[in-house]
């Protein structure tokens, strides 16, 4: 693996300061190392992050559910007050790649590194999320700006995320066979305000569709779903779905994400 | 290069190591650790399975540097006494093995499953496995050792 | 002690494995190491008009370099195709020139190029980015039904043809297709597939300059036919003064059969630099550059009357042997793959055609079943459509047709010496409760998925196989086996086998034959294989053939040990030879109760005297030790059969696939240890799920391997299954003393049609293998499907 240094910060202050040249942050790692190593991304200098302490952890209030950036998917999933408060991401956490992924993979690390098919940049789409970054607020809305790209500025630092408690919610993915990352993955959320849904793995980056919002919020039912014409223009198409099928495959999850609500 | 303090197996390892150094690769290369096998680049066959602190992860996506003062357990610090873990009884007992080139990983795997799930069902076991791949045994020997494994753990 | 043989013993090998002291190529490191990364072709064709490696050359740690031209200047050969077949003109097939290391040209996505030797592996990799190779790109072609109307990929090769291959009877076959009553057709294609073995391949060439002794450390299935080749063929270094090494090996599946350039090079590459030489392969590495699977397109025709009786087949098939051809590239697709196409049925005539073509895809070779998986999908298929087109319960229609009577002599190739097939389906039927499936299928149905059933009633020919046989037909070499029996003289037996064990657990089956022929302790027989320094030359490990061939070998020096045992126990018991009986360890003189232990015969043979007496225990003439070698040629080869049921069910709104249940009764004669014949069952069905519902190496346009990671090549995983059903019934083979058939390959062989058989059940329609949820998707709205449509 070429060579980097690997530097432990102790608080987002000196985390950010660290940040220099080709430096950037390191939290599981789980995307970074296997891309380092396979000599698809070089870095001078990695900062470690998951030993600042107040990054991980889980804060629930009764309109809120904020999750520090390196708090691993595991303790997402297994985490009481998120099954309380939304259990759909704790659902979702648990499908994120497989146990030992789950161990180290942090919801930061996730969300900044935003893979056009990785799930939860659909939770924060869906559940009306905040990004806390080192700076600023950033809602999920504006947060998610392209393939592998998100609004955070060099060195920017994500330090937690904030999803709106919906009235229900529900994320249905239908996994890759090979990688098991979403083939194509549908969140949907019944907030006070609105409706929400979101799409993973079926552009180049997470989306909201609003075709669906719009026959969900006015009948929040699998049935509403069924007369709503998804366009595939522009989406993925690989060797393992073609567009048009995963069209297709974005009612069905739809609507087994609103039957499971 | 920095000073790492490490236990591995149970041994406090004290060793100056290059940061871009990677778990699997020190294991095998500096500790002739070698039970712990590299089996693809993509951080997805589950061949380098190791315990972190009590919990199983990949050491093929792990710096050592990332692990420093932390306890690391490999497949060689499962047996104690030279008596065989159950799980690794459960293997030999279930013919949860081929070639034994996955083994190592998948029985590391199988041993956290049961720290967290002392009873799994079957499809708890088939899921709970989805980070480790066989080609040898399509998954049957081995999902019965765990469940022999887990009825006399 | 006896009854080693039918006991389902744990393995002796687990313990090491178990907690990791397994010994695999990569975990070898010798002093003065030196590490080697390929450069390879990011194209799928090309001309190599510029190799400058003089930057590489001066990169930090680099030792060396070397290119196709130093390999051609000191006269390394280039790889083999080890069975040669005949066109049906009569012409020889066309193998390209395949060097080591690319000279003028590239061929597909991976083709090795240059090799830098450096201190570390990572300056290897930082030298070999370093290595400027210009190409001159070309349209490549990848695609099987394209290959013979593309131009030509290698000079002189016209069409990028091999061969074309004829077997059977084609006057007769077409009449009786004039004269059949119904004739159904199929096109079918079977899928490119890469072996995936868990461990990557490696090697490590390590010279001696001062001996002139060479090492070679790689995971192979054969060792010494490696050696053979690189000796004889890429004159790597004369075979008395070169090792070979295979310790533990994870995994082969037909993959670690070739000698391949990597092995050559760093074999070649520790000479040239006087130290060792390592290579592990990265996963990317495997996925590119070792050999793939089947990738055949066929149509097949199958006449039938009007009773319901097969009276003729038909089938022609373009085989993709992709760049090159390897080793047993051409007789995979022809004489193991041709002759199966019978199945397991009388069928009076066939005809068979078989074009091997080149195209800019990674060499194909045998994968697990080799041939047979592919033979077996396409009649398994055809007659399961033939029974629907003519309204006859499938079981039924298998039944009326099955071979009733053994020996049976095909009309093919082979004669079939035992087997009851009626017997084996009957018993699947029972275990699949094949009588209530259409209540299953309503259950399914209430749950809103399709359930479809799929049988495949297979056979093979294994126990590869009698050496004149398979010579007069175009193998290299004659493929009998060899074992050599020492019988030490503290009383414990070292076996030599020339097969090789990745996986197969010989080391516990060969002891379970050794300890019930010679009545010893199974902790105290060792097996022994995987150094051509230590045992004598076998032929290795592919075709189901260890047990058959391998282990009657074993038998037989077995055999030799007793005679010999015999005459030694007559004088020191003072009888004749022949009044002596060997049982459970223990010679007896007839009629007496004089009687010595295996272990006391040993110990007189290596110890022949006593002090204070001058007298021999030996018989004159025989000569002290108790070692024995057999060579085991066998006179036919094996036939292993048995029936698999399949269900799946399959979601009408995604397509998706789920086995839900598998059923396999398998007649593998008899059986030496259930509990590892379980287990090669159960990992050969998985790799035919594997091939039916998930795997599939895909080239585009360009000849990218696009599915060259495990996140793009579908791996099947522990959720992929159900708990599967295994039984066997048991007709004894004739052509070896154990009975022994075969079981290595068999789940490989039949899963394929079962499951597809099944998915096509549940869809009411063709799907191509593998059926993708899309797939199956798109076949479901094809057959008018709302659910699947809406």
């Amino acid at each position: 693996m070429k060579s980097f240094n690997f530097k432990s910060a102790t608080n987002t202050k000196e985390a950010v300061k660290l940040i220099s040249g080709r430096a950037t942050f390191l939290a599981g790692g789980m995307t970074l190392l296997p891309a380092i190593k396979l000599r698809l991304a070089a870095y001078s200098d990695l900062i470690n992050i998951k030993k600042i302490k107040g990054l991980s952890g889980i804060k629930v209030s009764s309109k809120s559910l904020r999750i520090g950036s390196t708090t691993t998917h595991a303790e997402v999933a297994a985490s009481k007050e998120v099954g309380k408060s939304i259990s759909s991401l704790a659902i979702l956490a648990e499908g994120i790649g497989d146990p030992q992924v789950r161990n180290r993979g942090t919801i930061g690390g996730s969300i900044a590194n935003n893979d056009p098919a990785a799930d939860y940049p659909s939770a924060c789409l869906a559940l009306n999320a905040t990004i806390h970054t080192s700076k600023r607020k950033i809602s999920a809305d504006k947060f998610f700006t392209g393939m592998f790209e998100t609004d955070l500025k060099k060195g920017e630092l994500v330090e937690s995320i904030e999803f709106e408690v919906p009235e229900k919610s529900s994320y249905a993915k239908f996994p890759n066979p090979a990688s098991r990352y979403a083939l194509v993955g549908v969140y949907v959320a019944k907030l006070k305000k609105e409706v929400r849904v979101a799409v993973t793995g079926v552009e180049s980056c997470v989306f909201r569709c609003k075709k669906l919002e719009d026959a969900l919020s006015s009948n929040f039912s699998s049935s509403a779903i069924d007369n709503v014409n998804i366009s595939s223009k522009g989406f993925n198409a690989d060797i393992h779905a073609s567009a048009e099928y995963r069209a297709h495959i974005i009612k069905v999850m739809a609507k087994k994400a609103v039957s499971s609500c | 290069m920095a000073v790492i303090n490490i236990t591995v197996n149970g041994i406090k390892i004290s060793k100056e190591i290059a940061d871009n150094t990677i778990l699997s690769d020190f294991l095998r290369d500096d500790l002739a650790l070698t039970g712990t096998h590299i089996g693809c680049d993509t951080s997805q066959c589950g061949a380098c399975v190791v315990h972190l602190n009590g919990n199983s992860i990949k050491s093929c996506t792990a710096l050592v540097a990332d692990c420093d003062r932390s306890e690391i357990t490999t497949i060689e610090g499962l047996a104690t006494n030279g008596k065989l873990h159950p799980m690794q009884e459960a293997f030999k007992k279930n013919h949860g093995l081929q070639c034994g080139f996955c083994t190592p990983g998948m029985v590391m795997s199988a041993v956290d499953l049961l720290k967290k799930n002392k009873n799994p069902s079957e499809q708890e076991i088939r899921d709970w496995l989805e980070g480790n791949i066989c080609r040898c045994t399509g998954y049957q020997g081995i999902v019965a050792a765990v469940k022999d494994a887990a009825s006399k753990m | 002690m006896a009854n080693l043989v039918g006991a389902k013993i744990e393995r002796k090998e687990d313990k090491k494995f178990l907690t990791g002291k397994g010994r695999y190529t990569a975990d070898i490191n010798l002093p003065k190491q030196t590490y080697a990364y390929f450069v390879r072709s990011p194209h799928a064709r090309a001309k190599i008009t510029k190799l400058d490696h003089s930057k590489a050359m001066k990169a930090p740690g680099v030792i060396d370099v070397f290119t196709g031209d130093c390999v051609a200047k000191d006269k390394i050969g280039g790889l083999i195709c080890g069975w040669k077949i005949v066109s049906q003109d009569g012409k020889d097939m066309k193998c390209p020139p395949h060097p080591v290391l690319a000279k003028d040209s590239v061929n597909f996505v991976g083709d090795h190029v240059a090799v830098v030797v450096a201190e570390t592996l990572e300056q290897a990799k930082n030298a070999a980015e370093l290595v400027n190779v210009s190409y001159k790109v070309q349209r490549a072609v990848t695609r099987t039904d394209e290959a013979t109307k593309f131009e030509n990929i290698h000079e002189g090769i016209d069409n990028n043809l091999s061969f074309d291959f004829l077997l059977g009877d084609k006057g007769k076959t077409d009449e009786a297709f004039s004269k059949a009553d119904k004739i159904v057709k199929l096109d079918v294609v079977n899928n490119r597939l890469i072996p995936n073995a868990m461990e990557p391949r490696a090697a490590i060439g390590d010279y001696n300059t001062s001996s002139d002794e060479l090492t070679l450390y790689t995971a192979s299935q054969n060792p010494h036919l490696d050696r053979l080749i690189m000796s004889a063929f890429n004159a790597v270094h004369p075979e008395h003064k070169f090792r070979i090494v295979s310790p533990d090996v994870g995994g082969g599946f037909g993959s670690k059969i070739n000698v391949y350039a990597e092995d050559v090079v760093v074999a070649y590459a520790s000479k040239k630099i006087g130290r060792p030489v390592k290579w592990v392969a990265e996963r990317s590495e495997s996925f590119m550059s070792d050999n793939h699977g089947r990738d055949h397109v066929t149509h097949a025709e199958l006449a039938v009357n009007n009773e319901g009786k097969i009276t003729g087949i038909k089938v022609d098939t373009i085989a993709n042997l992709g760049a090159y051809s390897l080793v047993l590239a051409a007789v995979t697709p022809t004489y193991l793959y041709a002759p199966l196409l019978l199945g397991i049925y009388d069928i009076p005539t066939a005809c068979c055609t078989v074009k091997g073509v080149y195209t800019n895809t990674a060499p194909t070779d045998a994968y697990r079943g080799a041939g047979r998986p592919e033979a077996t999908y396409v009649i398994e298929r055809i007659v399961t459509e033939a029974a629907k087109e003519i309204g006859m319960d499938q079981a039924e229609f298998r039944k009326k047709n099955f071979i009733q009577k053994f020996p049976h002599q095909q009309c093919l190739v082979h004669n079939i010496d035992s087997g009851d097939y009626n017997a084996h389906l009957d018993k699947a039927i029972e275990l699949a409760d094949y009588k209530n499936f259409e209540n299953r299928r309503s259950q399914s149905a209430k749950k809103g998925k399709l359930r479809g059933i799929g049988f495949s009633t297979y056979f093979e020919a294994c126990g590869v196989a009698p050496s004149a046989v398979v010579m007069s037909i175009g193998s290299g070499v004659g493929l009998w086996e060899s074992a050599e029996v020492r019988f030490n003289a503290t009383g414990n037996v070292s076996v030599f086998t020339g097969a090789h064990s990745h996986g197969q657990s010989h080391d516990t089956t060969f002891a379970q034959i050794v300890g019930d022929k010679l009545g010893v302790a199974i902790e105290n027989i060792d097996i022994v294989h995987g150094d051509t320094d230590k045992g004598p030359f076998g032929m290795g490990t592919y075709g189901s053939r260890s047990l058959a061939v391998g282990g009657t070998a074993i038998v037989n020096a077995c055999d030799k040990i007793i005679a010999k045992g015999k005459k030694v126990a007559a004088k020191m018991l003072e009888g004749k030879p022949e009044d002596i009986d060997f049982k459970a360890g223990e010679f007896i003189l007839k009629n007496s109760n004089k009687k010595k232990t295996i272990g006391e015969i040993a110990f007189a043979c290596y110890l022949p005297g006593t002090f204070g007496d001058v007298n021999s225990p030996l018989p004159e003439g025989v000569e002290p030790g108790l070692i024995e070698t057999s060579f085991f040629d066998p006179s036919n080869f094996s036939f292993p059969s048995g029936s698999h049921i399949c269900e799946v069910e399959v979601d009408e709104e995604t397509g998706e696939t789920k086995l839900v249940k598998y059923t396999v009764v398998d007649d593998f004669g008899t059986v030496i240890n259930p509990l590892i014949v379980e287990g090669q069952v159960y990992g050969g069905v998985a790799q035919g799920v594997g091939q039916a519902l998930y795997e599939n190496a895909h080239y585009d346009e360009s000849g990218q391997l696009t599915s060259a990671s495990y996140m793009d090549y579908t791996m099947p995983r522990a959720d992929n299954f159900p708990q599967m059903t295994l039984d066997y019934t048991c007709t004894p083979a004739t052509s070896n003393p154990l009975g022994a058939k075969g079981c290595g390959e068999a789940g490989t062989i039949a899963a394929p049609a079962a499951v597809m058989n099944a998915v096509i059940d549940a869809v009411g329609t063709d799907v191509q293998m593998p059926a993708t949820a899309e797939k199956v998707w798109k076949a479901l709205k094809k057959n008018g499907s709302k659910k699947a449509a809406a």
